[in-house]
């Protein structure tokens, strides 16, 4: 094992990937000469040369549906959008060309790509730099999307989603960046899409986040079991394909749940959890499921204003307590 | 006639120089082999024929969803297949019923997607505006107006990643040349020297809107010269001076590594769609239209030169007809796709945890 940061697992894997298939290689705004906005594809443009890593104009309805093209005649690109912001402005490629070409033509043609972008606020970047859209992804059957939250995460993450056939929307987060964990030595685990996991086994209450939030959630349940209270976290890893399942089984167990999403509230991640815990496991629940999501106003840029729309320790705490008395079980 | 607007070298030298097609060239018509002449006019008659019935077909709701035809498009169509090669890919618009006829699909395949079966090109999965056939190359029709540019700039880049010698065609219709993807996809393919020729087809008409209504430099070849991309215009009425001028760009495209534009005119001689009765034209743009009929217009010529006799066009006109009839028999006969196929598509990778639940289905099935 060694201990590396989130951004050295990406890049280390996506390095290794290079160097398995010659096919995949990296397209997408500063990645090269610049060595990515956010240094994800540092040294790779000198170790690799122009035709692996091809910086591109900003035109990312373009480039990306270059990445889709070049998909379809047997690459593999990874393509990065420098924040998921900008997919916006790819978002006709992405929903209407990467998800369709396999389907719309019966299955004749498979688009195995992957688009990497961070989301994640809290950085003072203001409304349009800040928001947390993989819900539009998520959505759109024929994409699969990825939310890794930890390094050996992303590692075995990102390996999944090179390899794979589909078009794979690989969500990584600004504030994991520098963020730190175990990843064993020689690493050759390939993670199963459409899977999440259970991180932190509890009894009390059901605790559900993905990328930034998983980790949040980490730290209230290691919090709260200072005062007795036993928290399960579960990591949904994968957005699409949810696992349901796995969710529904952990509510099943403890009898309440709270949502901890980056996103927006009104249709939201959250949402969807929420429905199907209700339908997964009505009979088990002793209190409705709680939510706890961003503030529904575009990002503002001061520091305290940023700072309370967003889902905290402290925000997510408090809900688990409040849901915990509606159980009627209080603890501590 | 075809102009070219040349803007190589830096300078926005985009008025029109050089004429070049098929009348000017000191071959003309009697000079190609009558075998091939005969090849292209049996091929547009199958394009109008095949249409004609595709109108019927959808009249008699056997065709559903949008329908776009080729009709008056029968010399571009037929011109810009002949000039690819086997090998290279084309990338279309909505409007390709004719191109995947003419990039080798046979006509009962079509017929069969236009009628949602499982013998069609794409399964039944895409219909009048999504065919596909990897074997022949097409890599797709598109619905999403200018959804195609992006995907045939990537193709090319993944030619000259392989090494590969394969030319892109990507066509598309006059409107396309104002949507963003034209500018993001011709200024990418102009800088990586990508081996793709962007086919604009003029028909003077986006939906119901002209183009010097929607385009502030209607002559659409001179667009390019932004990218530095060398373009050129040519009568879409004349099969053989597209097939040159279409040929000169692809063979250009294979051997100087970089992309061209080419801009066909002709006539769209029904509305937009099937069900577009084209009432925003004018009587005399309807009889100009009709008046500029590709087919007719090849016949007249072929007769004169005596290529074609009497004989020749009924037996011509014959197999065409039983050709036609034999793909929407085939079409009528070909089995709908099953239901319990309808989530073998989804995903090329097996998933866990895809959802394959029918609109009724509880999520969590006990």
């Amino acid at each position: 094992m060694s201990v590396i940061t989130y951004r050295q697992a990406l890049r280390e894997t996506i390095r290794a990937e290079m160097h398995r298939d010659e096919n995949v290689f990296l397209i997408g705004e500063e990645i090269g000469v610049f060595e990515g906005s956010y240094k994800i594809t540092e040294g790779l443009l000198k170790e690799f040369g122009e035709r692996r890593v091809r910086d591109t104009p900003i035109a990312e309805e373009g480039f990306v549906g270059a990445a889709v093209g070049a998909a379809m005649l047997g690459l593999r690109p990874v393509v990065e959008l420098m924040t998921i912001n900008f997919s916006l402005i790819a978002i006709d490629q992405i929903i209407n060309h990467a998800a369709k070409i396999y389907g719309m033509f019966g299955g004749q043609n498979s688009v195995p790509m992957v688009i990497r972008t961070p989301g994640g606020g809290g950085q003072q970047l203001g409304a349009t730099h800040s928001q947390n859209i993989e819900l539009f992804y998520s959505f759109i059957p024929g994409l699969k999307v990825l939310a890794p939250s930890t390094p050996a995460e992303a590692a075995s993450m990102m390996r999944a989603a090179i390899r794979d056939d589909d078009p794979v929307l690989f969500l990584e987060n600004l504030g994991l960046y520098n963020s730190k964990g175990e990843v064993p030595e020689e690493d050759d685990t390939v993670a199963e899409i459409g899977r999440a996991a259970v991180t932190r086994e509890g009894s009390d209450i059901t605790l559900i986040g993905y990328s930034r939030m998983a980790t949040v959630a980490t730290r209230v349940a290691e919090s709260l079991a200072e005062d007795g209270i036993s928290v399960e976290v579960v990591d949904l890893r994968s957005l699409r394909p949810l696992d349901r399942e796995t969710i529904v089984a952990s509510v099943r167990k403890t009898g309440c749940a709270v949502v901890a999403e980056d996103d927006w509230l009104t249709y939201g991640i959250g949402a969807e959890i929420a429905a199907s815990i209700q339908e997964g496991a009505f009979d088990f629940l002793d209190a409705p499921v709680r939510r706890v999501a961003m503030a529904e106003v575009p990002m503002p840029y001061a520091k305290p204003l940023e700072t309370a729309a967003l889902p905290s320790v402290d925000s997510i705490t408090t809900a688990i307590h409040e849901t915990l008395a509606a159980v009627g079980r209080r603890v501590g | 006639m075809a102009e070219t607007a040349k803007s190589k070298g830096g300078g926005a030298k985009t008025s029109g120089g050089r004429k070049r097609g098929r009348k000017d060239s000191p071959s003309g018509i009697g000079a190609e082999p009558p075998k091939d002449l005969l090849d292209y006019y049996r091929q547009m008659l199958l394009i109008r024929r095949f249409e004609e019935r595709t109108a019927q077909a959808y009249t008699q709701a056997r065709i559903g969803g949008y329908c776009h035809l080729n009709l008056g498009e029968e010399a571009t169509v037929v011109g810009l297949m002949t000039a690819l090669q086997e090998r290279d890919y084309l990338f279309t618009n909505y409007r390709e019923h004719g191109y995947a006829l003419g990039k080798g699909i046979s006509s009962r395949r079509v017929m069969a997607e236009l009628y949602g079966r499982t013998d069609g090109v794409s399964k039944g999965w895409g219909g009048s505006m999504h065919m596909f056939d990897t074997q022949v190359r097409l890599l797709g029709g598109y619905g999403i107006v200018g959804g195609q540019l992006p995907l045939a700039t990537g193709a090319a880049l993944a030619v000259t990643y392989k090494g590969g010698d394969e030319v892109v065609m990507c066509q598309m219709g006059d409107g396309t040349t104002n949507i963003g993807a034209w500018h993001e996809s011709l200024n990418i393919a102009a800088l990586w020297n990508l081996p793709v020729v962007y086919v604009v087809v003029n028909n003077y008409t986006g939906m119901g809107t002209t183009v010097e209504r929607s385009s502030a430099e209607p002559e659409l070849y001179k667009r390019g010269s932004a990218f530095r991309i060398e373009g050129e215009r040519v009568d879409g009425q004349d099969v053989l001076a597209v097939r040159d001028a279409a040929t000169d760009l692809v063979e250009r495209a294979r051997a100087e590594q970089r992309p061209f534009l080419l801009e066909t005119m002709s006539h769209r001689m029904k509305g937009h769609s099937v069900v577009d009765p084209a009432k925003y034209r004018t009587e005399e743009q309807a009889e100009e239209a009709k008046g500029n009929d590709p087919l007719a217009a090849f016949e007249r010529q072929l007769t004169e030169a005596g290529v074609l006799d009497d004989a020749t066009k009924k037996e011509i006109a014959d197999s065409v007809k039983d050709e036609v009839a034999d793909a929407a028999d085939f079409a009528e006969n070909s089995p709908h796709p099953d239901v319990s196929t309808l989530f073998d598509y989804t995903y090329a990778t097996p998933v866990a945890n895809e959802s394959t639940r029918m609109p009724a289905d509880p999520v969590f099935a006990e």
